[in-house]
Formats: C-alpha cells, sequence, structure tokens
C-alpha cells in the first residue's frame, strides 16, 4: 500500500478542495489518481457483487476493486468469500472467466490449484520444492480481501484491514438497500437479466457527481425530452418503446419540482435523492394493471400497512461513495470503475423482485435499456458532457470547478445528513469532497506500519 | 408480437427465386446505404410497422423481454430515435456521426409462409468517425424480410456484434 508514487512531491491536496470550489487537477492529475486509488479506493468499502450472483456453492464472479482484480465465490462450505484474482506463485489471475461454476481454480501458467475457499491444493511436481515449501504452503492460498461483509446481499470489501464496520460505515444509508430489498415481496432479490458495460472519456467523480445533480435533466437530456414530447403514443410497441418514451419524458420535469425532489448528503460522501417519477406505468406505487398484481403479492407477503410504508418511500438514485450508485425503487445499480485520470468503465446490474410478476421484471429490462444501454438516448449525452469536461479541463484559463450552488445553505435533517435548501442544491458534491479529503489524508507511521 | 414473429416455423426448403435473392440482397444493401447517407426517416420506411430492431448484449441471448440489450426498438422507440438522430440536438450525435459499412456475404438462411418471409444473413463492417475519433464494429446481421405489396420490407433486424459482450463505447447510430 505504501508505494512511492512519483518522483514529484504530493501536492497539497487541502488546497485543491475550497468550501464552493475544486480544482481542476482533482480530475486531471495522475498523481491525484493514483493516489485516489491507494488511498481512498483502498480505504473505502467497496461494492464486490450481489450474493444471488454466486447462488451455489462453487459459482464464482471475477470483478475489480478499483483496479485489482477479485473473485466472489461461494465455497464448498457455502460461504462467500472475495479473494484476490492473483496466483501466488507467478502473479497470473487464476480465473479468465468472468463468471461460472468451479470445482477449483487451477492457474494456466504452472498449474497451482486452489480451492474454492482459497486454498492451494495442488502444486505439481512439488518435488522441485525443498521441505522449506511445505512450511510455506500454508500461506500460499489465494489472499482474502483485507475485510469483507455483506449488507442485506449486497457483498462489499475493503482493500484495508483497519476502518469501520459495513453497516457504521454505510450509516443511514442503508436504508436505501432496505428500499431495494423490502420492496421484493418474497423477501429477496437477485441479479438477472445480463449486465451493461461500457467506458467513457472523463474523470469517475464526473459520474457520481452528476447522478443526483438535478439541473442537468433540463440541459444535457433537453434532445430525449424534446424528441419523447414529439412521440405519437399510438405507435406501435411492445413496451420498448412505450418506457422509454415515458422515461426520457419524464426528465422534463419543471425545475421547481427538481427543487422538491432534493438531495440528502451523508457522512462518508453518500447521499440519495428523492423521487421524481409520477408517470403511472413507471412508478411502483400506482394503478397500472402490473403495479396492482405486484402490490397484491407484497400485501399477501407483508400485509397491507407495512405494503403501504415500503411503497411510500421515495428515492431514485442512492450514492455510496466513492463509486456505487444504485435505484432502489427501479432496480438498476451502477458501480464506476476507475480506469485512468480521464477514463472509466461502468457496469451496469438489474435486479429482479424474487415473487413480483414476471411482467415487472420486463420493464425493468425495458428500463435498463432505455436509460442504461451504451446506446441509450439518455445516457449517451450524459457521457459525451463527461467528455467535454476532459476536454476543457485541458484548459488553464480557469483553475477550478465551482460547485458554489447552494452553498451555506445546508440544513440539517432528522436523520443526521444534510439537506440543501433548495432541491438543485450542489451539497451531494460538496458532501462528496469532504469525504475525499479525508479519505485522501496520508497514513500516519502508526497505520502504515499496521498496514505492512 | 415479438415472441409471435420468432416462434414463427421456418422451412428452410423453399427458397427464394435467384430475382428474389437479388431483390433482398440489394434491399440489406440500400438499409446500409441510407445509414451512411443519414436519411434515417427513409431508413425507418424500409421497416414494417411492427417491426423491432434488436442488438442483443451477448451472442446467445434468445429473449430480448427478460434479458437486457444492446437495442431493442420497437417501432415507437425506433421513430424517437430517428427523431433524436435527424434534428440533431442531442450532445452525444451532435456534430453529426459519419459512418461507413460494408456490408458482405448476404445469405439465405431461412424462410417461413411459404417464402412470403425470409431470413437473411449478412456480415458487415462499420467505421464511424466522430470529432477526432475513429471507431470499427463488426457484426453479423440478420434480417427478416416480408414481402408487401409489389416489394419487401423489413419484419425484424437483429445484430451480433462481435464485442456485444465486452466493454462498449458510446453508440449514437443503429448499425
Amino acid at each position: 500500500m505504501n508505494r512511492p508514487l512519483t518522483h514529484r512531491p504530493t501536492p497539497d491536496l487541502a488546497a485543491l478542495i475550497q468550501p464552493d470550489r475544486v480544482h481542476r487537477s482533482v480530475y486531471t492529475d495522475p498523481d491525484i489518481f493514483e493516489l485516489e486509488l491507494e488511498r481512498l479506493f483502498g480505504r473505502a468499502w467497496l461494492f464486490v457483487g450481489h450474493e444471488s450472483q454466486v447462488a451455489k456453492p462453487g459459482d464464482f464472479y471475477a470483478t475489480r476493486l478499483g483496479r485489482q482484480p477479485v473473485l466472489m465465490v461461494r465455497g464448498r462450505d457455502g460461504n462467500v468469500r472475495v479473494l484476490h484474482n492473483r496466483c501466488t506463485h507467478r502473479g497470473a489471475m487464476v480465473c479468465a472467466a468472468e463468471t461460472g461454476n468451479a470445482k477449483h481454480f487451477q492457474c494456466g501458467y504452472h498449474g497451482w490449484t486452489f480451492g474454492t475457499d482459497g486454498a492451494l491444493i495442488g502444486v505439481p511436481r512439488q518435488e522441485g520444492y525443498d521441505e522449506r515449501f511445505e512450511k510455506e504452503r500454508g500461506s500460499l492460498g489465494l489472499r482474502p480481501v483485507a475485510r469483507q461483509a455483506i449488507y442485506r446481499g449486497f457483498v462489499f470489501a475493503s482493500l484495508a484491514a483497519d476502518g469501520p464496520a459495513l453497516e457504521e460505515w454505510l450509516g443511514d444509508i442503508t436504508t436505501s438497500f432496505d428500499d431495494m430489498v423490502d420492496r421484493a415481496p418474497g423477501g429477496e432479490i437477485e441479479v438477472a437479466g445480463g449486465i451493461f458495460k461500457h467506458t467513457y472519456d472523463g474523470n469517475w467523480k464526473l459520474y457520481i457527481e452528476n447522478v443526483n445533480d438535478l439541473m442537468h435533466p433540463a440541459f444535457v437530456h433537453a434532445s430525449s425530452i424534446d424528441t419523447a414530447a414529439k412521440q405519437r403514443m399510438d405507435a406501435p410497441t411492445d413496451g420498448a418503446g412505450e418506457i422509454a418514451v415515458r422515461q426520457m419524458t419524464q426528465n422534463g420535469v419543471l425545475t421547481k419540482i427538481w427543487d422538491n425532489v432534493g438531495v440528502w448528503a451523508y457522512d462518508g460522501g453518500h447521499s440519495y435523492m428523492g423521487d421524481y417519477h409520477d408517470d403511472e406505468r413507471l412508478l411502483a406505487a400506482s394503478d397500472d394493471p402490473v403495479f396492482v398484481e405486484y402490490r397484491d403479492a407484497l400485501e399477501a407477503a407483508q400485509g397491507a400497512k407495512r405494503t403501504r410504508e415500503i411503497l411510500s418511500v421515495a428515492r431514485f438514485n442512492t450514492i455510496v461513495y466513492p463509486n456505487l450508485t444504485f435505484m432502489s425503487s427501479f432496480r438498476q445499480l451502477r458501480v464506476i470503475l476507475p480506469v485512468a485520470p480521464d477514463k472509466t468503465e461502468v457496469h451496469i446490474y438489474s435486479f429482479r423482485l424474487k415473487g413480483a410478476p414476471e411482467a415487472m421484471f420486463q420493464d425493468t429490462v425495458r428500463f435498463a435499456n432505455a436509460i442504461n444501454s451504451p446506446a441509450s438516448q439518455i445516457l449517451t449525452d450524459d457521457l459525451e458532457i463527461y467528455r467535454r469536461i476532459r476536454d476543457g479541463l485541458q484548459s488553464e484559463g480557469t483553475e477550478w470547478l465551482h460547485l458554489g450552488r447552494g452553498e451555506g445553505h445546508d440544513v440539517d435533517d432528522e436523520r443526521g445528513g444534510r439537506h440543501g435548501d433548495h432541491g438543485t442544491s450542489e451539497i451531494h458534491i460538496r458532501n462528496q469532497f469532504k469525504a475525499w479529503l479525508d479519505y485522501m489524508r496520508p497514513a500516519t507511521n502508526a497505520s502504515a506500519e499496521a498496514a505492512e | 408480437m415479438t415472441t409471435e414473429v420468432k416462434a414463427k416455423p421456418r422451412d428452410s426448403s423453399v427458397r427464394l427465386s435467384p430475382e428474389a435473392m437479388t431483390t433482398v440482397t440489394a434491399l440489406v444493401l440500400e438499409e446500409a446505404r441510407l445509414l451512411d447517407e443519414a436519411r434515417y426517416e427513409d431508413w425507418l420506411a424500409l421497416y414494417a410497422d411492427d417491426a423491432y430492431y434488436w442488438a442483443p448484449h451477448r451472442p446467445e441471448q434468445t429473449d430480448p423481454l427478460n434479458e437486457i440489450s444492446i437495442f431493442y426498438d420497437d417501432r415507437m422507440l425506433m421513430e424517437a430515435r430517428v427523431r433524436r438522430l435527424t434534428d440533431g440536438t442531442g450532445h452525444a450525435v451532435s456534430p453529426p456521426i459519419a459512418t461507413v459499412r460494408v456490408v458482405s456475404g448476404t445469405t439465405l438462411e431461412s424462410t417461413a409462409d411459404g417464402g412470403k418471409e425470409a431470413v437473411v444473413r449478412s456480415k458487415f463492417v462499420m467505421l464511424e468517425h466522430r470529432l477526432s475519433e475513429q471507431r470499427v464494429y463488426g457484426a453479423t446481421a440478420r434480417h427478416c424480410l416480408r414481402r408487401s405489396g409489389g416489394g419487401w420490407r423489413i419484419a425484424w433486424k437483429r445484430v451480433d456484434l462481435v464485442n456485444a459482450e465486452g466493454v462498449l463505447d458510446t453508440i449514437s447510430v443503429p448499425f
């Protein structure tokens, strides 16, 4: 963890974050990017995957934490583990597939073989080693991540040995995970329908700053809002066009509605925004026939009172800092993976509510296609803006990005968070940079030694 | 609608006449030309009212309803997409994208309704240029063509990108 990063002195990070502005180098400087991976991604809890992706013993899912390849695998003992996907011999990834079911993982280089619990169970031609290897062997299993924890099926890992426990770290934002899972009549959700993967040319932070930015839809999405407004709704559709056009239309709600929707920010950089949907085909509390069938199923499981409580939660995007964002009532989850200061990869999961009507999941798929496909008429305009920011920030004409909308007018809420006095406040971005500075502090000598 | 179209029994014993095969091959090329020339409204007119345009997210995918797709556009969504591409106000589609599609190897895969419908398969490579960047896409396309009046219309099109399962860049135009 404590590798030398650069021959250049570490930038004065605190000077780059002001109450109402952030320095452009935070988005462009390769040294700062490396520090983010070491300190921010090296210290935070990071989303790995969902337990449903590894339902059976031997099931695995290969992904990354920051840039580090890991395997989420359910062992023969039924436990889910997060292991570094790296052979302890010569460093090759032991698993090149993204998903599957394995009896064991055999490295393709020299055949070292690891159990689904990570233990080293086979070394071909071990007579090539002397007796010292037998003593060492027990420590040559696939390395587990420093810490792992699961909240309601969502698997997280931390690359740091020390730090707050997951639930403490999530704080009040656990309620957004609850919102996602509680909506399932069967009490569980599962990843289903496939995972979108796309890149964009821009810094990773731009994505999580944008999702709760309630001023952007009217401008970034003006084109899709306009095209939806002109769409004849009697055109033939099997649902795909209807869901997409309705969502594109919803993005065109008036600024005064966005101001009422609002964003709530919590310690650690986390935040969520309220929901702005009133379209009966999109909103899970409406009288659309599919939702009526769903609500009946939820009532049968939870009773009418609890069902009303569950469906009264109105949240659209939740951000779990640094790189997870999800839509608890629309069953989409996005993981933002930094690749380079100006290159980012995004993985998008869809979830099925167990016990809900099949037609409801089909609407989830339509919604995913509409907003999260790399060919989405909505998403692609966001991605183009990130690219323009990448290019614009090459300008030295202005050193700062402005974050002052609503600054100085944050209001405490009753659950320990803060809320902008206007819904379109940039409170969530300021809140992210407060957490950013906290993560980016250098390790103290004591904690650096503990990490080694 | 969709499942019904896909479930229609295919009969490979019914062949198209050489003239019909020539017409169908020309239609596939005409579609590529209209897209290259950004004549999106003319492109849309090649499609039947109940058509869909599909680019699955994985090659083995048979279900567009319960699995995500890169494109799964019915008529309504195709109309919206064409409008957005035509009015040119979308950030991702302005300045316009220049493309050249090279279509090759169009062969008959199957027929249905005694030759009133035909599925033809072709390979294509698309070069795309926008601002300072050029991208390359390669795919196998399947067109289901339906006899309509004196000619043919596209009942559905499926595009299997070689990198459908990969990490994709922004896709702004249909293939």
